[in-house]
């Protein structure tokens, strides 16, 4: 029998979240029928989800799918291996935090993307380039939270390290990193929607590879059902690996 | 009543009188640059301490107690002097000196139970032993039932007592805390006053605590050291003749109330003139 608690925590607000995003659904659909919005830029919910059957059968989407959470899974493990250590790295060093924190940040909001003919030179039209364009777009955000967390953490939590003589190596471990965990998922998060953004943009441009080709050709034959349906898979990719992170984290550090 | 300028001056039952003292701390001094030049923080302090015995250090607030505490907890170095524990000179954080800190210092991501095991985990001791041991120590300071909570679940009084059995858990000769209970209310203090009281006196611990609260210190200790304001020295050393096992009763008691008038006397001079110093900088800053 589930628990009073439960079903108020848990079952609660996952139906009201579906009650939520129905309503949407039929006020957009009512507002394209009685003029509002006009059907010819946003089609009808209904033919959007009418679409799906279409491009699952005809559009191979489901392999498209799978390519773009691969690119995106790809980038997003690299990104945090190397975000997370050049984190670390800048926390340890002063001196390269200095000297280098405010073109980290600058980096952060360039439009990386532009850069694509430059990787295409380097990786070809592969989708390597798609996943390095991922990666360093997506990288300050994981390098900045990470050394934000390492730099935050609380004086007496270190002092209280050291009073039990732990090694630097201990001390990263036991106490930096569990305390800087909530900050460093942050920037993974940050990372995986800029690296996600620019996976499906790229995919778009050089018309190579999942979601964002399909989304390119889609558009091009003016097929905006097909087209919306394929952008509810690319946020279909970004729920996943929110819901995996969300799960990674509670695992890591469960309060 | 015994007061005494005297370093070695001890209560009969505080401590072992005729024991060789297993905290010396010898002429510390220790000064550090400032915008407004040289700030003496501890001036030449000397003191010892007994195996058992519950020595406080008390003064007004930025008389260099928390330096203190620091220099003889192995966390600050660049002073003069010597620590040393049971002939051991201190030159760092040392095995034997277990600290408990003013601030809020259990980790959040632990339950009550692993941050009590962490000095046995840091240790190298196998799971199931470790979880036993902590367990025993949750138990002394009165939280078993608690272990699998977080710190987030409980109170100020309950998560300072979690960083008190952390730290017993580590078995350190000599426990070192500073300000342990300054931030709880003065009904959670007298009371978490007798845990640690019974603790101590349960386990034969030899404590010394820097405090500014006078009731905590004569309610807890065998001597209290009197710092003065700045620089901070030794003003005396006052030997509490009260008799023992103690709890929080002996508050309302006449013998208290003389311990507790006699050192404010000290006291009082020195909080005033840190007062006073306080005000003129402050107004120093305004006008400038």
């Amino acid at each position: 029998m589930i628990s009073r608690t439960l079903f108020r925590q848990q079952i609660v607000p996952i139906v009201f979240g579906i009650v939520c995003l129905a309503a949407l659904i039929a006020l957009i659909e009512f507002l394209i029928w009685i003029g509002v919005i006009n059907r010819f830029i946003v089609p009808y919910p209904s033919e959007i989800i009418g679409s799906f059957k279409r491009i699952i059968v005809e559009e191979d989407v489901l392999d498209r799918f799978l390519l773009t959470a691969g690119e995106a899974l790809a980038a997003s493990l690299m990104l945090t291996v190397v975000g997370i250590s050049l984190g670390v790295l800048l926390h340890r060093m002063h001196l390269l935090r200095l000297a280098t924190e405010t073109w980290i940040a600058a980096v952060a909001s360039a439009p990386l993307v532009l850069m694509y003919p430059l990787f295409l030179v380097i990786y070809g039209r592969s989708a390597l380039t798609i996943i390095m364009i991922g990666f360093v777009a997506a990288l300050p955000p994981v390098i900045l939270k990470t050394l934000e967390g390492l730099s935050g953490t609380r004086k007496v939590l270190i002092d209280v390290g050291r009073s039990f003589n732990l090694t630097p190596s201990q001390l990263y471990w036991k106490i930096l990193f569990p305390a800087a965990l909530p900050n460093i998922f942050v920037g993974v998060r940050l990372g995986m929607i800029f690296a996600l953004i620019n996976i499906v943009g790229v995919e778009f441009l050089i018309n190579f590879g999942g979601l964002g080709q399909l989304v390119n050709e889609l558009a091009e034959r003016y097929d905006l059902p097909g087209t919306y349906a394929a952008i509810c898979f690319v946020i279909l990719v970004s729920v996943v690996f929110f819901i995996v992170t969300e799960r990674a984290e509670r695992w890591l550090r469960p309060v | 009543m015994a007061a005494s300028p005297d370093p070695s001056a001890r209560p009969g039952d505080g401590g072992s009188a005729s024991a060789e003292p297993i905290l010396v701390v010898d002429d510390i001094y220790k000064q550090f640059e400032t915008q407004d030049g040289v700030l003496v923080a501890v001036d030449h302090v000397s003191f010892d301490v007994k195996p058992g015995e519950f020595l406080s250090v008390i003064g007004p607030s930025g008389c260099g107690k928390s330096t203190l505490f620091n220099i003889m907890g192995g966390l600050l170095d660049g002073y003069g002097g010597r620590v040393s524990v049971a002939g051991e000179t201190v030159r760092g954080p040392h095995a034997s000196i277990g600290m408990i800190f003013q601030e809020e210092s259990t980790f959040p991501w632990r339950s009550v139970i692993d941050n009590v095991a962490f000095p046995l985990e840091i240790a190298g001791m196998p799971k199931a032993e470790r979880l036993e041991k902590a367990r025993h120590f949750v138990d002394l300071v009165g939280l078993d039932g608690f272990e699998r909570r977080y710190p987030s679940e409980l109170s100020g009084g309950m998560r300072q007592r979690v960083s008190m059995a952390r730290t017993l858990a580590s078995e350190p000769k000599i426990l070192l805390m500073d300000e342990p209970f300054a931030a709880l209310d003065e009904q959670t203090r007298l009371l978490l006053g007798d845990k640690v009281l019974q603790i101590q006196q349960d386990l034969k611990q030899t404590t010394l605590l820097i405090t500014h609260n006078l009731t905590e210190a004569v309610q807890l200790s065998d001597r209290i050291l009197v710092m003065t304001y700045r620089p901070g020295k030794t003003k005396r050393i006052v030997a509490i003749d009260l008799p023992r096992p103690r709890t929080s009763e002996i508050v309302g008691s006449d013998a208290f109330g003389h311990y507790v008038a006699q050192i404010w006397n000290d006291l009082r001079e020195e909080a005033s003139r840190g007062m006073r110093d306080d005000e003129s900088r402050r107004g120093g800053a305004r006008r400038a």
